[in-house]
């Protein structure tokens, strides 16, 4: 095997290689660092590599195989979104604010993964903050779409979506507040997956908006997420919103059997906010099911179009609290030349913040400020509660949703810049899911024109096992997920 | 598109700038203006649902206060601490001035 075909591997593929000590971990990180030294120029799906020391963890992770004492994710190269804190290793949040931030302890995710000896190749790039659905919003450089190099990868989790799709590593962690991990898997023809709101501790994320972020894995494959997930989730008590409840071995319930599972169409997601093209391929998406044996039938979740409306008002409103740390005393970016304490502050945060940053902070603000509270943020709790009592409702009745993950294929860099409404209607789909805190995944269908497609699951709360079959099944019955990009 | 003055006049954004701690000049004052009204009026689709005798949702699961033993753990180094610092002197963070 060349070292160009270790890239190729799936998670499960690679696992069986390094346990059968047919290939080496360090074999293994050292094809995928080859990898990216030929094609990141190209693709920019990271803001920063540690070659050397993904070397030496591949190392140990080898004389763990050797003891016999590895797990399904022992050896195996991975990236961690720029919003995840890693002990002694930058994390910006690609923000101009946080460039150089060395975190002086490890985020859940990332000691976890450590434990397990898998072995992290570098840092994912991301909209500023984790606010955007392009990665244009990066302070550090616009990550490409492997398929398409004009355009833009989604986001916010652009560089995990990217860098998963091209092969630079098997898999990532990414952030999902409105869609930032299911939008980018769309747009990049990989699988990505926002767990139930608290399975999966945050402990160590940095806040964007603390009532609807969760991490969650992007994949070459449905089955190689399932084995992630199950890696990652689990209760701890640093995370006030941690679950705590048997996290079961997604994996092994797996088995491509969806014969008789009740799945609900919601006509909502097939609205005129759609690409045609983009609806045909769904639409034969739900054709697949029903030929897998699946009970389909179509549902109506009237409140879903008040869905974005509600998250912008209340990720701003979060965002806004949350970023307010950003002094520069602490740590980060300060501003030296003025002399008074405020002017300082406010020179700092000018200074240190996008646009985008900037606007919803000025938007939360707002929301929050006092004679507004009732009609905006009060409000939009109000229709969070009536979204996710209609949720729970179709859950009586479905197994799971599906429907579209987002409206459109990726659009060309620079198209929605100018226009903050058009970049933020990428995400009408997604946001529901984050609202109601229930799990979405995203899985590659029919390309249009070229570009991925992704077709997206939703199920009731701690319902990931559900989730996983339906997707499953629909990824042995299609190819898709076998296509991979040229570079 | 026309802007509702009434809605959000440019006193107000400066206010907001600075409850929010972001200085501006007057043109980067109007552009968030334009911006935020737009953003504002499409945010009032809300107004159309009916929420007469709804609670409020906060979070998606019950969050109850988590305690924890009162037991002395390990704390963050200090010197990696001070490593992110952007101004330190000996043991401590330098700050500015509060008082003249």
């Amino acid at each position: 095997m060349t070292a160009e075909d270790l890239t190729s591997l799936t998670i499960r593929e690679a696992r069986e290689l390094l346990d059968s000590k047919n290939i080496s971990s360090v074999e293994l990180t050292e094809s995928h660092l080859q990898r990216i030294d030929r094609i990141e120029h190209n693709v920019q799906s990271f803001t920063s590599i540690i070659a050397d020391q993904s070397l030496a963890q591949a190392a140990d992770a080898d004389k763990m195989i050797e003891r016999g004492e590895q797990s399904s994710l022992t050896g195996i190269p991975m990236q961690l979104k720029d919003n995840i804190c890693t002990a002694g290793i930058t994390t910006t949040c690609s923000s101009k604010m946080l460039e150089g931030f060395v975190p002086p302890y490890d985020s859940y995710v990332s000691e976890r993964l450590k434990q397990y000896g898998a072995v992290l190749l570098g840092k994912g790039n991301l909209d500023e903050f984790a606010m955007g659905s392009s990665t244009e919003n990066s302070y550090l450089h616009v990550t490409k779409n492997p398929w398409d190099l004009e355009r833009v990868p989604g986001g916010s989790s652009g560089g995990p979506a990217a860098a998963v799709s091209a092969s630079e590593c098997l898999f990532s962690l990414g952030s999902d507040t409105g869609g930032s991990i299911r939008q980018p898997a769309s747009f990049c023809g990989v699988v990505g997956m926002k767990p139930t709101y608290g399975l999966v501790s945050r402990f160590g994320l940095i806040a964007f908006a603390s009532s609807l972020d969760q991490i969650g894995p992007i994949t070459k494959n449905v089955y190689d997420n399932a084995l992630v997930l199950s890696s990652i989730a689990g209760f701890d008590n640093r995370d006030s919103t941690s679950i705590n409840s048997m996290i079961p071995n997604y994996v092994e319930h797996m088995n491509g059997d969806i014969s008789g599972m009740k799945v609900g169409i919601p006509a909502e997601y097939f609205s005129d906010a759609i690409d045609p093209m983009v609806q045909d391929s769904v639409k034969e998406s739900i054709e697949v099911l029903k030929e897998l044996g699946a009970d389909v039938e179509s549902v109506s979740l009237p409140h879903t179009p008040y869905a974005l409306a509600v998250y912008y008002i209340i990720a701003p409103s979060e965002a806004s609290a949350n970023l307010s740390r950003y002094d520069g005393v602490k740590y980060g970016y300060s501003d030296k030349s003025a002399s008074d304490m405020i002017e300082a502050l406010e020179a700092t945060r000018a200074d240190g913040f996008g646009e985008e940053v900037k606007r919803r902070i000025m938007l939360g603000t707002y929301a929050l400020s006092s004679g507004y509270y009732d009609a905006y943020y009060l409000k939009a709790q109000k229709v969070r509660t009536l979204i996710r009592h209609e949720f729970n409702e179709a859950f009586k009745k479905f197994d799971v949703l599906a429907m579209p993950t987002a409206p459109t294929t990726a659009f060309k860099i620079g198209d929605k810049m100018d226009d903050p409404i058009q970049m933020y209607l990428n995400d009408v789909f997604t946001i529901p899911a984050n609202i109601a805190g229930i799990p979405g995944i995203s899985v590659p269908t029919r390309h249009v024109a070229g570009m991925p497609v992704g077709f997206q699951f939703m199920a009731g709360a701690l319902q990931e096992q559900k989730l996983f079959n339906a997707a499953y099944a629909f990824e042995q019955a299609t190819q898709w997920h076998t296509y991979r990009p040229s570079l | 598109m026309k802007l509702n003055d009434e809605r959000l006049s440019a006193d107000e954004v400066r206010q907001i700038a600075a409850l929010a701690r972001i200085s501006m000049n007057d043109e980067e004052v109007e552009i968030m203006r334009g911006q935020m009204v737009n953003i504002l009026n499409n945010i009032d689709v809300l107004n159309n649902v009916d929420t007469a005798g709804v609670e409020p949702t906060g979070h998606s699961v019950d969050v109850r206060s988590v305690m924890r033993e009162d037991e002395p753990t390990e704390s963050l180094r200090r010197d990696d601490v001070l490593l992110n610092a952007p101004s330190s002197e000996d043991s401590f963070i330098r700050v500015r001035s509060v008082l003249d």
